[in-house]
């Protein structure tokens, strides 16, 4: 059934995403530059980890016509890089604080638009974790605009650094709005109020959207850059090792 | 088995959150329906964010609870809609939050805007300490996902607030 397959890649799509961000935030606990923002992140981290979750047990469900052994567990734990569909700026190395802001501002903002258009699905599921999710997902605009305007309209060093950022990141936010086969989103018809929401902040940020940049793709088809591999062995690493190990 | 939902809900009063262990679950509104099928007991819970990591040990909390008052074979089961909100809370459940030094969410109204402009912050949030509103926050995510940290101006002291969602 076409369907159902397209439902299985879109689902895992989504948990992929939200799972590898999540991995990569979560290496600034305990390194965060306050202590307040280091437990903001990390709370960020635990909302993604949570829908992750959503979307691996969801998907799992889908598996179990055909097969037993698929588990949210083993969705997250025992696929390989080609395997996993996240975007590809979710596995990019956090770099500094400015370009950690930046991915979650351009990431959250994106994922609160996808959330409002998946609320209008007529898979249930979905709905229910898109109602659920996207309540956490306005905290994250939130803070995440906020300390681009900070860093941005800050002092002449954050504002070089949240520039510095916005070079590295851009060329990996076209991917947010390139259909894979299976979505069952449109997301093209998400960029312009995206643009917008983004120019919105970069004006009280003084930033400025860069122009006629190539947009790098692939993250949604298994084509990855080549940090993806050293994410997954640290996040796989105990269930490689010890094969069905739980706590 | 004794097949009665406010027999079930009086064992569910003992079962606490184990990150606010002064709120039960029913306080926190979080236990969705009671099913009864042959043999079984199904508990449906909501969490209260995403990736609320308390869930699994409610979950476990529950199952021992009604195991110790002679249900055999219980069930908890997740479901997230509709989505929880703190308007769920029980006003009992609020009294305690307070009394526990944290400040209990207010109540959703027409009125409210649970999206703040940026740089927005909930105001009039009530110092559990000293009762005065003159209050700031610190920061939008505190000790739990589902709290923010704030400072109260007149006694200094900081404090969590539950925040509404």
């Amino acid at each position: 059934m076409p369907h159902t397959k397209n439902a299985l890649s879109f689902t895992l799509h989504l948990a992929d995403t939200a799972l590898i961000l999540a991995q990569r935030n979560g290496e600034w606990c305990a390194h965060g530059p306050i202590l307040e923002q280091d437990i903001a992140i990390t709370n960020i981290t635990l909302d993604l980890i949570g829908q992750a979750r959503n979307f691996y047990q969801y998907a799992a469900r889908l598996h179990e016509a055909n097969e037993n052994a698929v588990t949210e567990d083993s969705l997250a734990y025992l696929r390989t890089e080609g395997q996993f569909k996240n975007l590809l700026i979710c596995e990019l190395p956090n770099g500094d604080w400015a370009q950690t802001i930046l991915r979650q501002f351009f990431f959250s903002t994106f994922q609160m638009l996808l959330f409002e258009k998946m609320k209008q699905s007529n898979n249930t599921q979905w709905v229910a974790i898109a109602e659920k999710s996207i309540k956490e997902t306005h905290y994250h605009v939130k803070w995440s605009s906020e300390w681009v305007i900070r860093l941005g309209d800050g002092t002449t060093e954050s504002h070089d650094r949240i520039t510095k950022a916005l070079d590295t990141l851009w060329m990996y936010t076209g991917e947010f709005f390139i259909p894979a086969s299976y979505e069952m989103i449109e997301v093209t018809a998400l960029k312009n109020e995206w643009m917008n929401k983004v120019k919105e902040v970069f004006d009280e940020a003084t930033l400025t959207i860069p122009e006629n940049v190539f947009m790098q793709t692939g993250g949604k088809n298994g084509v990855h850059t080549e940090n993806l591999g050293f994410v997954l062995t640290e996040l796989q690493y105990l269930q490689r090792v010890f094969p069905g190990a739980e706590w | 088995m004794n097949n009665n939902k406010d027999h079930i809900y009086s064992i569910l009063q003992e079962v606490c959150d184990p990150e606010v262990p002064v709120l039960t679950i029913l306080d926190l509104g979080i236990v969705r329906d009671i099913q009864f099928h042959e043999e079984e007991v199904e508990i449906i819970i909501t969490p209260t964010y995403s990736g609320c990591p308390a869930m699994d040990a409610i979950s476990v909390d529950i199952k021992l609870k009604l195991i110790e008052q002679g249900f055999k074979k219980v069930k908890v089961s997740y479901v997230l809609s509709p989505a929880w909100t703190t308007d769920w809370m029980s006003e009992e459940g609020k009294k305690k939050l307070q009394a526990y030094g944290i400040a209990p969410p207010q109540k959703i109204t027409n009125n409210t805007r649970l999206h703040k402009m940026l740089f927005e912050e909930e105001g009039h949030i009530e110092c559990p300490q000293c009762h005065s509103l003159n209050t700031k926050m610190l920061s939008q995510f505190g000790s739990t996902a589902c709290k923010a940290l704030y400072q109260c101006n007149d006694c200094k002291e900081p404090f969590d607030y539950f925040k509404c969602h």
